[in-house]
């Protein structure tokens, strides 16, 4: 199943340029998982990647920067302490699919983790919550939601981003009807109301890179408690 | 370890078809993959670590951090040659993927979420055809002039994506346009790379 919605142009390219951050490239990672077209579209982005890299002009490193590197490659051990090696984040806890994770593509899997079907949040009529990652640095943040058929999530606005990548149902708003595998992509001039319009949850991964704007008054009382 | 034998073990790879050298820079990965050849991976690193240092630079990196992502780029480079797949990747895509995730990891503390090695190797459908890996060098080649052959409008919205660490919306602030400006002088700029890829002669 080839999905319909894909990311834009614009979107691949934030993605392979690295200037996306965390939550939104999870959510085109993980449609790229299930789309051969845009995995090749981001094959071509990081070959562009690759060929600004090749025409910057060369800025020459000290002059025992070669040696240094061959001594840091013979202590395999000692330079790990020796240098400030950029601070790692643990990594995702990798979970083998026991429950409703396995409709869930890696790389999302793995930074949904274990438990899944347990950790479902109540936080309006209709509508469940897993957060997948906290709020960042930069106001990034991703959400797994499942919505009950029938329901209405309260018509918003967008402070940045937000990419909603569908796993199971479907749900319909003013841009278009959206199914498993799709990726749809609202920006700061995007204002809508997403309805789960088939028989069974609509389950989705919502991530932004600033907090939504809920519109009405509904919306409005709601945001303390849903955040994203 | 130098074997004395006169008889090398395995014959040299047949050249391609066409003649062409094999890239200096994938045999040399090869190289450090197969044997840990370390005069093979003194010319990565003269090749490739003051370019990242200028790719740091560009993005608005002091001096030092510059130089020590540069080096860890190549000692990543030094330690991952084996999962380098020259059918997927110029050895300069590869090296600027590196690049890319140690600086987001340097600078946001954040990683970079990909679709596993895996999972590709599951997916057969991605392996451009034995014929557009005898090509590579002259992929390489098109793109360049594809790049070259960008309007200035096109190739400052693409350097910007690319050096700025900016979010599109950030970028046509900046360039005091309409997002949807930038987004479509992006769209047409990847029009142009994507038919200089393409399988038909320029």
């Amino acid at each position: 199943m080839m999905p319909k919605h894909h990311p834009s142009d614009a979107l691949l390219v934030a993605y392979g340029s690295g200037s996306l951050g965390e939550a939104l490239s999870l959510a085109v990672a993980t449609h790229l998982a299930r789309c051969p077209l845009c995995r090749a579209a981001a094959a071509e982005i990081d070959a562009l990647g690759g060929a600004l890299l090749e025409e910057l002009a060369p800025e020459p490193l000290a002059a025992d920067a070669l040696s240094s590197l061959f001594a840091r490659i013979d202590a395999p051990d000692g330079w790990m302490r020796r240098d400030a090696a950029p601070v790692r984040l643990p990594a995702p806890n990798p979970c083998r699919a026991l429950d409703g994770a396995a409709l869930l593509p890696e790389p999302l899997r793995s930074y949904v983790g274990p438990g899944m079907d347990q950790r479902w949040q109540r936080i309006a009529p209709g509508v469940r919550r897993i957060e997948v990652m906290p709020r960042t640095a930069r106001g990034g943040t991703a959400h797994l939601l499942r919505i009950a058929p029938g329901t209405a999530l309260p018509h918003h606005g967008h402070g940045g981003t937000e990419l909603t990548l569908v796993f199971a149902g479907s749900y319909a708003d003013e841009l278009g009807r959206y199914t498993a595998g799709d990726i749809a992509e609202a920006d700061g001039e995007t204002r809508h109301q997403p309805i789960a319009d088939s028989h069974e949850d609509c389950i989705c991964l919502i991530a932004t890179d600033a907090p939504l704007r809920f519109t009405g008054l509904v919306g409005r009382l709601m945001q303390p408690f849903i955040g994203l | 370890m130098f074997a004395t034998a006169a008889q090398p073990v395995t014959p040299p790879p047949d050249p391609p078809p066409d003649g062409a050298a094999v890239e200096p820079l994938a045999a040399a990965l090869r190289a450090v993959a197969e044997r840990h050849d370390r005069q093979a991976f003194a010319l990565l690193f003269g090749h490739f670590a003051p370019r990242v240092k200028a790719y740091m630079l560009k993005l608005g990196m002091p001096q030092a951090r510059a130089e020590d992502l540069a080096q860890e780029t190549m000692l990543t480079v030094w330690r991952k040659a084996g999962l380098y797949d020259p059918a997927r990747a110029e050895p300069a895509t590869w090296v600027f993927t590196i690049a890319r995730n140690l600086r987001i990891d340097a600078l946001r503390r954040e990683r970079h979420p990909e679709v596993s090695d895996e999972l590709l190797e599951q997916q057969e459908d991605d392996r451009p055809p034995a014929d557009a890996l005898l090509a590579a060098g002259q992929r390489a080649r098109r793109l360049r002039a594809a790049l070259a052959g960008l309007s200035p409008e096109q190739a400052e919205v693409v350097r910007l994506s690319f050096f700025a660490d900016l979010a599109h919306p950030a970028i046509a602030e900046r360039l005091n346009l309409p997002l949807g400006t930038v987004k479509s002088r992006l769209r047409l700029a990847l029009g142009k790379i994507r038919k200089a890829l393409g399988d038909e002669d320029p």
